[in-house]
């Protein structure tokens, strides 16, 4: 495999390359520190900022996430070390002997300040008409460093004009701080490399390819930028204030479909810690701001594991069976819009394994013109659509031009959690206190495993526990405890899996037009693997072009972002390896507690096959609603 | 740009590709030829020096914008950079500048209708004994007066 | 172009042969090269004294496949000239440091990071290197030594002075922005492409060709007890002799005035735009690390010279050459600009002004580089020295 291009970002923003011990027990893998006056002992090569935190001494900081490389550029969280002329940035400072450190000394604190207020005297923007206001980093060191006025000025002007030419993400330069989390996002955790620094000196600012506007480069909308950013400079294209227009329109049936993600996360909006799953009062909430109708996007990520599933299934019978040699194999998944907009930049010559199977959003969006639309007597001009995604990128998806197989536009909005919170807060509304409802029919409530897509190995596990029960007629529950698939489960960057198929069962009738029985399938090793992050996909990539391990996979999951939807552009922020897990394990335990657990189970998308798209999965009616085409971008910017 | 040129161009960059290599470290040495023969990186420029080297082309442009004696808009075919710091300051540097600008009728910052001439300023030449001095391309001219500087820009193509 | 020197002193100027200091390094073997230097007590060059010795045998003991020698010939800070007069006119002195260096620590490559602004030297330097490739000075087996190989290729710079900080200088090798990395760890364990580097200045490497050659105690009989050796001197503005001067370490200012010939001097500045306004009447000051450590930046300003006008040369400069990816440097240097400016308007507090000294106080220590860890310098030496003829003579005060 291709070795990911570790050194694509500069040796300054990388972390250091002192190898951490094994064990901290270790005679002699452990240092004495003193840390204003107190004495800890670290383990060796641990940096300065980390054996603070360890040990409750706060530090602030501003270019330091913990996602990422380390800059050290700020200069924020300085501290004195003695014997050491200049004041160190304990970010990148790795602690490899004795020291001696002073975290709040006279000169420390004076530092600070001034770093803080020359930042300021650049920042223009007034806290009160920000998007962050109250969620800002600089605002809070404003705030802690007791910042009342601004010593070094203050710009009364805008620089620059705000770039919102992107349906996913907005960039307001006025506010940028250069602190290059954005630049270390799309560089070395996404491998997208749209943003960078650009010019020198005090001309410095964060920039594209040629200054071009975001919508004319190679973003694929991830908005992962936008959750690592400390200040307002990015942010999502809210499209509230339509949505807002539409629900206070009579004239107008506002539905939304929602997410499993934004639900495990949108707590944390209202002070809640992560990982409380608040699925029932959204569903309160979400009527009583005035959506007419509350739909579980689940219900459509179950309709995409049958149309996804049995689209794999065709493939290998007709690789396997057919020996038909243009079959392409492995199958990827499509329902991350990122994902499907970097490999269209990046990878255009294997869009044919990409699932023509659309994403749940426009799944969803095409049934709702359509099937909802005439059952409930609604004409689809009047239907305004609304998403609740975790994500930036299906704010572009449903904007693409090919998304309109209704005859309108599939989905009109999409929404993002933090965008929804500040609706429901507008509403005067505190979610947690909201009693608990269900979701509306004709969808009502889905499976488990159309709510585990929100989480990196959910889509593959959904996939799986129909797959085995269809092929092999064993329950799920049978081979793995309590159904949890656990081997493709984790954050584990890349993860791979092998299923042998000993035994074959009946073909279910749902399935009996596509294959005469499976006995092709009795004895063969099914392989999978997941990839969270492009960082990721882009070595799976690779390894696929070199004819590597993952090229003979059969099926792979590919989402955008680190962690999967859950850790999607759109979703609350801060974000960190610690809240995704916590959110992770709150989609785990929702899915857990339901009576439905598998997709094929799922009682409303079989009365959709009896009902509407009566010719069956991958049958003619789905493959003019709820599958599509992609379009090979490249990588050349005009 | 003509796809002709584009063709020429890409071989050109290609060359220098193999002639420095492919890894990162070659990519100053890479934009230094391409500037060197071109007076500037166009757009199509960078994004074939990314594509080899497999890099962003915000990269490239990145890296392009932080060196002042790389640019992406064409400069005119002899560069004129005229040294700013201190000593060539106080020994009639300003003088010189006036009779530069006014002999060729532009401004700092700004290249020549007939494209011969880019006039630029520039931090220390290393000249501050022989002040004032001016680079013309990779040229040094010290001990510049009016008269001498607009005697040497009269000899450029 | 003249490149004479003015003064040739006893040491970096003195008798020398091609091939002297790589003969002598393989007759007495790695030990004793190092050994020579540490006797030397010679410190590097480029302004920052670090011993270059300490820094030889850490990149020696340092565990890797490859290592590099880096010669740092992006000579950008204002005043400084040297490393053109010697690369022009004392090659040998300078290449076959590097090829010593290469012995001594491990290492098979050597670069020259030439500033751009110096192209024109180029091919003269290419040549000279290929005549030592012809005499095995460079190449295999070096001077019939098994096993010890070592080439010197030359890189351009581009324009940007802050590719003279060591970190920032081999980030722009390996293709990058010249922004400078954090420290530790240090480029004796992770320099180039993460291999052990040693980096030094073009003087540096001169003086450890007469160093090997003559021995270390040889060399340290020159200057002061901790400034051993001599000093070239790049000096000029007002006086009638600039140019390149080796002078021991420990002369005063006075006496080097003296020598250029400068006459109704009013401030000097030592180490360039980075360095420090001296006055009148501290004249008597001298040059080395024990008073006024430098890389050999002397600026002479006579009686008719406007300092503040000097000092808004110099903040003009940092302004366009930090790197921008610190915030004390990127805004700092603009805050001091705008200040300097503010007093030139005659629109400016006490209150503000020492505001701005305290920032500049703070950029001293908390900026990620040299740059912006000695750009407040002459702002805060300048505006002290001067302050009668900045605020006080009516200039300011208006």
């Amino acid at each position: 495999m291709k070795e990911n291009k570790e050194t694509r970002a500069p040796e300054s923003q990388k972390g250091h390359t002192i190898e951490k011990p094994k064990s901290s027990e270790g005679i002699g893998s452990m240092v004495s520190i003193e840390i204003n006056g107190n004495k800890f002992s670290v383990p060796l090569g641990t940096t300065i900022l980390e054996a603070c935190k360890q040990n409750q001494i706060h530090i602030p900081t501003l270019c330091h996430h913990d996602d990422l490389c380390i800059a050290g550029v700020c200069r924020v969280c300085l501290v004195e070390v003695e014997g050491m002329r200049t004041l160190q940035a304990s970010c990148a400072y790795s602690i490899t002997h004795s020291l001696k450190i002073h975290t709040t000394s006279p000169q420390v604190r004076r530092a600070r300040r001034h770093v803080i207020d020359l930042l300021l005297s650049e920042h223009y923007g007034e806290c009160y008409s920000c998007v962050r206001n109250n969620n800002c980093e600089l605002q809070s060191l404003a705030k802690e460093y007791g910042v009342d006025k601004f010593t070094f000025g203050h710009v009364s002007e805008p620089l620059f004009e705000e770039d919102n030419s992107s349906y996913s993400v907005i960039r307001d330069m006025n506010k940028c701080v250069l602190c290059k989390r954005c630049v270390r996002t799309c560089i070395d955790l996404q491998e997208v490399g749209v943003l960078e620094s650009i010019n020198r000196g005090h001309e410095t600012r964060i920039g594209t390819f040629l200054d071009k506007p975001l919508a004319d480069v190679i973003c694929i909308n991830c908005g992962q930028c936008i959750n690592r950013c400390p200040t307002g400079a990015l942010k999502a294209n809210d499209p509230s204030d339509e949505i807002w227009q539409a629900i206070d329109d009579p004239t107008k049936h506002v539905v939304i479909q929602t997410a499993p993600s934004p639900r495990a996360a949108i707590g944390e909006e209202f002070e809640l810690g992560p990982g409380h799953s608040l699925t029932g009062q959204m569903n309160t909430a979400l009527r009583r701001i005035g959506f007419n109708k509350v739909f579980d996007t689940n219900f459509t990520a179950d309709l995409t594991i049958m149309e996804e599933g049995t689209e794999l299934i065709i493939r290998l019978y007709k690789a396997l069976v057919e020996g038909e040699k243009q079959i392409a194999l492995p199958q990827f998944t499509s329902c991350s819009p990122g994902w499907v907009k970097y490999i269209e930049h990046f990878y255009p010559e294997y869009l044919d394994h990409v699932s023509s199977a659309k994403s749940p959003q426009q799944m969803f969006g095409a049934l709702i013109k359509t099937w909802y639309a005439q059952k409930e007597g609604i004409d689809p001009a009047n239907i305004v659509s609304v998403a609740l995604m975790p994500c930036a990128a299906k704010k572009y998806e449903c904007n693409r031009p090919e998304m309109v197989d209704s005859g309108y536009k599939d989905v009109d909005y999409g929404l993002t959690t933090r965008e929804l919170a500040q609706m429901i807060k507008e509403s005067g509304i505190y979610l947690p206190e909201m009693e608990k409802t269900h979701f509306d029919d004709p969808f009502g409530d889905a499976s488990g495993a159309g709510l585990i897509f929100g989480a990196t190995g959910g889509v593959m596990e959904a996939a799986l526990r129909t797959i085995i029960e269809l092929v092999t007629g064993v329950k799920v529950e049978n081979v793995f405890e309590n159904m949890n698939i656990v081997p493709v489960r984790g954050f584990e960057g890349i993860r791979y899996a092998e299923l042998p198929i000993e035994k074959v069962g009946p073909v279910p009738e749902i399935l009996k037009p596509l294959v005469p029985n499976w006995d092709w399938l009795k004895g063969a090793t099914l392989k999978v693997a997941i990839a969270h992050g492009t960082a990721n996909a882009k070595k799976i990539m690779e390894d696929i072009k070199a004819g590597g391990k993952f090229s003979e996979c059969h099926f792979i999951e590919f989402m955008a972002c680190p962690g999967g939807c859950l850790g999607g552009g759109g979703q609350p922020i801060p974000t960190s390896q610690e809240i995704r897990a916590k959110r992770a394990e709150a989609i785990y335990n929702e899915d857990a507690s339901l009576p439905i657990r598998k997709s094929h189970e799922n009682k409303h998308v079989l009365d959709l096959y009896n009902d509407f798209l009566t010719d069956g999965p991958c049958g003619h009616i789905s493959h003019k609603l709820l599958h599509t085409h992609y379009t090979p971008r490249g990588k050349y910017i005009a | 740009m003509l796809v002709m040129e584009k063709n020429s161009l890409s071989e050109e960059i290609s060359k220098l590709v193999d002639l420095y290599g492919k890894d990162r470290s070659s990519l100053l040495p890479i934009l230094q030829g391409i500037e060197k023969n071109h007076k500037y990186i166009s757009d199509f420029a960078q994004q074939e020096v990314a594509r080899l080297l497999d890099i962003h082309p915000v990269e490239v442009y990145s890296v392009v914008t932080f060196y002042s004696f790389l640019t992406h808009k064409p400069m005119g075919r002899n560069v004129v950079r005229l040294c700013q710091t201190i000593t060539c300051d106080m020994f009639g540097k300003e003088a010189v500048a006036k009779a530069i600008e006014r002999e060729l009728g532009i401004k700092f910052g700004e290249t020549t209708k007939d494209k011969k001439v880019t006039l630029e300023y520039a931090n220390c030449l290393g000249m501050c004994d022989q002040g004032p001095a001016m680079l013309v391309n990779d040229q040094v001219y010290s001990h510049l007066t009016p008269e001498k500087a607009i005697e040497i820009l009269e000899k450029l193509k | 172009m003249e490149n004479k020197v003015k003064r040739e002193g006893a040491v970096i100027f003195s008798d020398y042969t091609r091939g002297d200091a790589v003969k002598k390094a393989v007759s007495i073997g790695r030990e004793d090269v190092l050994f020579e230097l540490k006797e030397s007590k010679l410190r590097g060059r480029g302004g920052a004294g670090f011993p270059t010795s300490i820094k030889w045998m850490l990149t020696a003991a340092a565990k890797s496949d490859k290592k590099y020698v880096i010669c740092n010939a992006d000579e950008g800070e204002p005043g400084t000239f040297k490393d053109r007069v010697l690369l022009l006119e004392y090659p040998e002195l300078v290449f076959e440091g590097m090829v010593v260096g290469g012995y001594a620590i491990g290492a098979k490559e050597g670069i020259v990071y030439l500033r751009g602004e110096y192209e024109y030297m180029l091919k003269s330097l290419q040549d000279y290197l290929e005549e030592m490739r012809k005499d095995n000075l460079l190449g295999k087996d070096i001077l019939g030594k098994k096993g010890f190989d070592f080439d010197i290729i030359i890189r351009l710079g581009s324009g940007a002075y802050v590719c003279g900080e060591e970190t920032a200088l081999i980030e722009s090798l390996e293709g990058h922005r010249g922004e400078a990395r954090n420290r530790p760890p240090f480029p004796v364990n992770t320099g180039l492409n993460g291999k052990p580097t040693t980096v030094n200045n073009v003087e540096t490497f001169a003086s450890v060709a007469h160093i090997v050659t003559k021995g270390g105690a040889w060399y340290s009989q020159h200057g002061t007890d901790k400034s051993t050796g001599s000093k070239l001197f790049s000096v000029s503005g007002d006086c009638k002799k600039p140019g390149v001067y080796e002078l021991p370490w420990g002369t005063t200012i006075n006496e080097l005035l003296k020598i250029v010939e400068a006459e109704n001097t009013k401030a000097v500045q030592v180490g360039g735009a980075s360095g420090l306004c001296v006055p009148k009447a501290q004249f008597d000051r001298q040059l080395g690390y024990e008073d006024l450590g430098t890389g050999g930046s002397i600026m002479v300003f006579n009686e008719s010279r406007d300092m503040l006008h000097v000092l808004k040369n110099f903040m003009e400069f940092f302004v366009e050459e930090s790197c921008g990816q610190c915030t004390p440097c990127r805004i700092g240097n603009v805050k001091l600009l705008e200040g300097v400016e503010m007093i030139e308007k005659g629109e400016y507090t006490f209150n503000y002004i020492n505001k701005l000294k305290e920032l500049g106080e703070t950029m001293r220590i908390s900026s990620k580089c040299g740059l912006g860890q000695s750009s407040p310098n002459p702002f805060i030496s300048i505006l002290e020295n001067f302050k009668e003829e900045i605020f006080n003579n009516g200039k300011g005060g208006k």
